[in-house]
């Protein structure tokens, strides 16, 4: 089993890359994910865990994924915003594979999903 | 919500909204007795005793754009349908400690579901906030505090690197299987 002694010898290999990783640039695209009751119930959780893991699978460095609280909208839950370029983008009703498809199409190659975005349903 | 996993995470994002420094999570499962208690303790701001005895209303919400609150109610209510009980007792400026039990075996309790998942995002999500995750079954129990790992990482190591998010994953869901064992 894993114990809590692996970290130390994770956090020497770590040291070194720390760098190069801590500087954010201006060009960062922020990701919220919508995570009160009312998200939480509607399924957020896997479309969280997606969007993590495509940024660890892409290696995202300039991307934030962090959650929010309630965004108002309870009945179009899940949802995700998303702060790009200056502009916010509010995606709804997500799933694991609409994050998916999102964080490949908008948030890597700059193509909002429009179908997904709040209004267009 | 079908699973408990994700009241508990509920529970814990009020604790956050709360501005809890530490919040501290036990699910204790007892298999001979067939008794689960899951403990969910904050140094938040609590409430006072009005707005606790209102607080399982459902129509009783702190949020100002609606008057509906659904997350205590609907844990209370996954206790009292699965032979358990409910209780949530808070001080004001002192914290919050919700507690629900269950009977393991009745029909109507909810799987316990991805606890690991919501642990890990629990403690990678919210840096500045302490975590102290407990499980037990009684014979064996495991433990994750995240003051402990963050003594070990150092203050400039992020939670949220993969290469540590991946070993957290894995240090909870192996503490997890060979504490629960896919029984909750």
């Amino acid at each position: 089993m894993k114990s809590l002694e692996e970290l130390r010898a994770l956090r020497e290999k770590m040291k070194s890359q720390t760098d190069n990783r801590s500087v954010a640039g201006s060009d960062e695209t922020v990701i919220k994910v919508g995570m009160a009751t009312c998200g939480i119930a509607a399924g957020a959780r896997p479309v969280l865990d997606a969007l993590l893991d495509e940024a660890d699978k892409r290696h995202l460095h300039n991307v934030s994924i962090s959650q929010t609280g309630c965004i108002g909208m309870c009945r179009l839950e899940p949802i995700v915003e998303i702060f790009k370029d200056g502009q916010k983008y509010t995606y709804v009703h997500m799933t694991a594979e609409k994050a998916r498809k999102v964080m490949n199409d908008h948030v890597v190659n700059g193509n909002p999903c429009k179908e997904f975005l709040v209004g267009e349903n | 919500m079908r699973e408990l996993a994700l009241n508990i995470l509920d529970i814990a994002e009020n604790s956050l909204a709360a501005g809890a420094k530490r919040i501290e999570i036990l699910v204790s499962a007892d298999f001979e007795r067939d008794r689960c208690v899951i403990e969910i303790r904050d140094d938040g701001c609590g409430m006072d005793a009005e707005m606790l005895a209102r607080v399982t209303d459902p129509f009783t919400t702190t949020r100002t754009t609606r008057k509906v609150g659904m997350g205590i109610p609907l844990f209370k209510f996954s206790a009292e349908s699965a032979g358990g009980s409910f209780t949530i007792r808070s001080k004001k400026g002192k914290g919050t400690e919700v507690r629900a039990e269950y009977q393991i075996s009745h029909v109507d309790r909810m799987p316990l579901g991805d606890f690991g998942g919501v642990v890990l995002q629990l403690v990678t999500m919210n840096p500045g906030v302490d975590f102290l995750i407990r499980a037990e079954n009684g014979e064996c129990s495991g433990k994750l505090d995240t003051c402990e790992v963050r003594e070990i990482l150092g203050e400039n190591i992020s939670f949220t690197l993969p290469e540590v998010r991946a070993f957290l994953k894995e240090y909870i869901q192996e503490n997890l299987v060979e504490i629960f064992g896919g029984r909750l």
